[in-house]
């Protein structure tokens, strides 16, 4: 983000290759913000992290925002009775005071309702997450291939 | 708007004809007639027995569908080689591509056999996923894999078959996302259930399974 043009290539389009970047506001650290690649027509995606909170009260993950995408919202995923059901987190995902929250496959995700354009593997993703206490937290999802299990996309890829 | 506009209407081909299903029951009837308990005849066909074998008739049987090419494939169609069979939809964001990504890596993991089977990804979302749509998304996965898509009646009709969960739960903004069975059902080349995948059995099992369904028949 030192050069000039990086930062009208930001200004130019929602999703930028940049390198991938931890982010952190008050006690709030976000870890390995990631998302899967999408294929053109598929329309939502999900964004994946640690959230860490390092402080002493607990607090709330509500939702976001993104240019890249219409909605942005807190999803959990859980698996009953060998059925899948995905449902809207109601009244923000808490993130316990001295832990975190594993934002992962098969758990909790961000979603990302409506993309603008498909997430191709290596681009980033801007998203501005808002807490109860700590506010806004803007991150970047980097892109994995669609087989991706974890921000580091080394499964199956050997 | 930057909502990405939906590709055109694929064409469908016809519902089956109230006259096939009516031809069905009439050859079920003639078989609880000869056999004197078609039940037993059905169960009398399956394969030498294991614990998922019990209930092998229960899961499969006949269905019309539309690949992410237009051609019609069937149950049919389908006879000839084994195949692992999922249902879900291109909007999922989780399960679907982790099964999809995970039946791609069994495929390599099993090395000369992994050619001896066909992935099939059935979408329970017509209203969203055309065929365009589910070929763009197959295609991601980085082996080939048949996509279907069907009319309304096409699609309840392979959903009974395999005894699919699905319900559409609407969502915020007037969309909606859809809860769904998230077995993988194995079925032998000619068109037997073997058994099931489900999504917490690790690798191995998993690659046993395929290869029982590979050799089977
Ligand atoms: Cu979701």
């Amino acid at each position: 983000m030192n050069y000039p043009l990086m930062a009208i290539a930001l200004a130019a389009t929602a999703i930028t290759p940049l390198a991938a970047q931890n982010a952190r506001q008050g006690n709030i650290a976000i870890e390995n913000p990631w998302s899967r690649q999408t294929a053109p027509g598929q329309g939502n995606g999900a964004g994946f992290m640690t959230i860490v909170n390092r402080g002493k009260a607990a607090d709330r993950l509500l939702g976001g925002t993104s240019l890249a995408a219409a909605r942005v919202e807190v999803h959990s995923m859980t698996m009953d009775g060998g059925v899948m059901r995905m449902r809207p987190v109601t009244g923000g995902l808490p993130i316990p005071a001295g832990g975190g929250v594993a934002l992962k496959p098969g758990g909790y995700h961000i979603m990302l309702i409506g993309l603008k354009q498909p997430l191709a593997p290596g681009a980033q993703v801007p998203v501005t997450l808002r807490f109860e206490n700590a506010g806004a937290i803007a991150v970047r999802l980097k892109v994995q291939p669609i087989g991706a299990t974890g921000a580091e996309a080394s499964h199956g890829r050997h | 708007m930057d909502v990405i506009d939906p590709p055109p209407p694929a064409p469908q081909p016809p519902a089956p004809s109230p006259l096939g299903r009516l031809r069905l029951a009439l050859w079920a009837l003639v078989l609880i007639a000869a056999f004197g308990g078609g039940a037993l005849y059905f169960a009398s066909r399956q394969k030498p027995p294991g614990a998922a074998d019990a209930y092998a008739s229960a899961y499969g049987g006949s269905f019309a569908m539309t690949n992410q090419a237009g051609r019609t494939v069937t149950d049919k169609s389908l006879h000839g080689r084994p195949y692992a069979i999922f249902f879900g939809f291109t909007r999922c964001p989780d399960v679907c591509p982790t099964t999809l990504n995970r039946m791609a890596q069994l495929r390599k993991k099993l090395g000369a056999d992994g050619d001896k089977f066909d992935i099939v990804f059935v979408s329970v979302d017509p209203e969203h996923d055309k065929r365009e749509d589910i070929g763009r998304y197959v295609e991601l996965f980085g082996t080939p894999i048949i996509g279907l898509t069907g009319t309304d009646a096409q699609i309840e009709r392979i959903v009974k078959a395999f005894r699919i969960y699905y319900a559409k739960v609407p969502i915020e903004g007037g969309d909606y996302t859809i809860d769904h069975t998230a077995s993988i059902f194995l079925i032998d080349r000619e068109g037997s259930f073997v058994t099931t995948i489900d999504h917490q059995e690790g690798d191995d099992v998993a690659a046993e399974k395929l290869k029982r369904a590979i050799t089977q028949a």
